[in-house]
């Protein structure tokens, strides 16, 4: 059992057999962040970076508890007061870094690409901590393991996505890799926040939430993000919530349990309601500590192969 | 190649015997003890061995499996990476008498790959080593405390221990490959 791929650069075009293999493989890590000493020793002596050059406090943290975990040898960078900030080209950086026998970078970065582009110019393993409006395949994984674990099978079940689709790396993840394996996956929110041509992506697209609740197992509610309001794409925080908002009182209407899920960081009360959020059906706490052990699975395939 | 078989049923049956009632004796009873077994079918001898001494001694046995691909110390360089599969201890293995159990006592490099494993998991307050099959060739200093038989062989021929939970039978073989290797 192998992955056919040298790098996690994201989830579209990934095979049914190596999401599965990495989704298994992060069962048998989920059981070691349960003993009293979760710590396993597969990539003793490898080292690897965490590039960020973007901020982020969840992914990059719970990639460096991933690699530790792993017994690897861990250095972080972040951009700010870095030699980026002083004109660097990124593969100047990434040479530069390499050049220190790094065996696997983790990259966060703006740009859409950066993360294809770092895999090209390094010879170690590059892992996508998200990359733009592009990917987050190591949270789509942990979506998609935590659905897997809620259900028992991704096969046929429906998701659908609801908020700012247009920028959001982490439904584009999702919906690669759910399609990939067999759910059926739709995308809910104001129609600014919707791109152009996504069906063709296999997934059906809703602009009120009352049409799609009805026929959706599971909610993963987007963060919204207040830079988008400025710059024009929904008229104010309390219009969006008002029609996009995901309340009890909406998911009532389901006539069933509907799952919650949400990559965080959350508004409470504008894109998801608090109670939702704390609510029997959220399971976005089980995301943070499965988004452990998958990054843990990714982690040992790519470096220790 | 030629395939010899070395333990039939029968002899299977009574080694697995032997082996639960040597494990009693030794520990006086088996008041702390607590098997562990290494996947695949040292777990399956695991089970076996503590359903004996549950029935000699009357009462429950806590029985785990281990998994030790994440310590193995040829995981870089295999041309295939092992499936990595769970351990699954559920007892906690601080104070008791653990009774490590494989198949197949060989080099050496497994045991020493389980027993890091089971110092992660707690403190036991001490690890017995039991195998179905001694076939030498250590390259660690390691020693079996229970071994169902010794088995003089040569590096180039190969153990098969087979269980019915997984195989068609029990049984173990002894294989010569022809080819030069």
């Amino acid at each position: 059992m192998k992955l056919q791929t040298r790098h996690l650069l994201g989830l579209e075009g990934m095979s049914r057999e190596d999401l599965t293999l990495i989704l298994d493989t992060a069962v048998s890590f989920k059981e070691v962040l349960e003993r009293p000493i979760k710590k396993v020793p597969p990539l003793q002596g490898k080292t690897i970076v965490n590039l960020f050059f973007e901020s982020s406090t969840r992914t990059r943290i719970s990639f460096e508890l991933a690699e530790r975990r792993l017994s690897a040898d861990v250095v972080n960078f972040a951009a700010a007061g870095s030699s980026v900030s002083k004109g660097e080209t990124l593969k100047d950086t990434a040479r530069n870094i390499e050049a220190m026998k790094i065996d696997m970078v983790v990259i966060r970065h703006a740009s859409p690409g950066a993360a294809h582009f770092l895999s090209r110019v390094v010879k170690a393993n590059v892992i996508n901590a998200g990359d733009g409006a592009h990917e987050h395949p190591t949270q789509g994984l942990l979506d998609m393991f935590t659905l897997r674990e809620k259900f028992g099978r991704l096969e046929g079940i429906r998701v659908c996505i609801v908020g700012d689709i247009l920028h959001s790396r982490v439904a584009r993840s999702n919906i690669h890799g759910l399609r990939a394996m067999g759910a059926e996956v739709s995308v809910c929110g104001p129609a600014t926040l919707i791109p152009r041509g996504i069906e063709q992506l296999g997934v059906k697209v809703y602009h009120r939430l009352e049409d799609v609740i009805p026929h959706t197992d599971v909610l993963n509610v987007l963060r919204i993000q207040l830079e988008r309001q400025e710059s024009g794409f929904f008229p104010s925080l309390r219009e969006y919530h008002r029609y996009f908002g995901v309340t009890k009182e909406r998911v009532a209407q389901a006539g069933h349990a509907i799952t919650i899920m949400h990559p965080g960081p959350i508004n409470r009360d504008v894109e998801l309601s608090a109670d939702l959020a704390d609510g029997e059906h959220s399971v976005i706490l089980e995301q943070v500590t499965n988004g452990v052990a998958v990054r843990m699975a990714v982690l040992y395939l790519l470096g220790s192969r | 190649m030629k395939k010899t078989k070395i333990l039939d049923q029968a002899g299977f049956t009574r080694t697995v015997n032997r082996l639960a009632h040597e494990v009693v004796e030794r520990n006086k009873g088996a008041e702390k003890v607590a098997l562990v077994g290494i996947r695949t079918r040292g777990d399956y001898l695991a089970r076996r061995i503590a359903g004996k001494i549950e029935s000699i001694e009357g009462r429950k046995i806590d029985v785990g499996t281990l998994d030790i691909t994440l310590y193995r110390d040829d995981l870089r360089g295999r041309l295939e990476q092992p499936h990595l599969k769970r351990t699954d201890i559920l007892f906690d293995v601080g104070g008791k008498v653990i009774v490590l159990v494989d198949d197949v006592l060989f080099t050496g490099r497994t045991v020493r790959s389980a027993l890091n494993a089971l110092m992660d998991l707690g403190r036991p307050t001490s690890i017995q080593l039991l195998v179905l099959i001694d076939r030498g060739h250590r390259e660690l200093p390691i020693k079996a405390d229970f071994a169902g038989k010794n088995v003089p062989t040569s590096a180039k021929q190969e153990v098969r221990v087979l269980m019915s939970e997984v195989d068609e039978e029990d049984a173990v073989y002894l294989i010569d490959e022809d080819r030069e290797s």
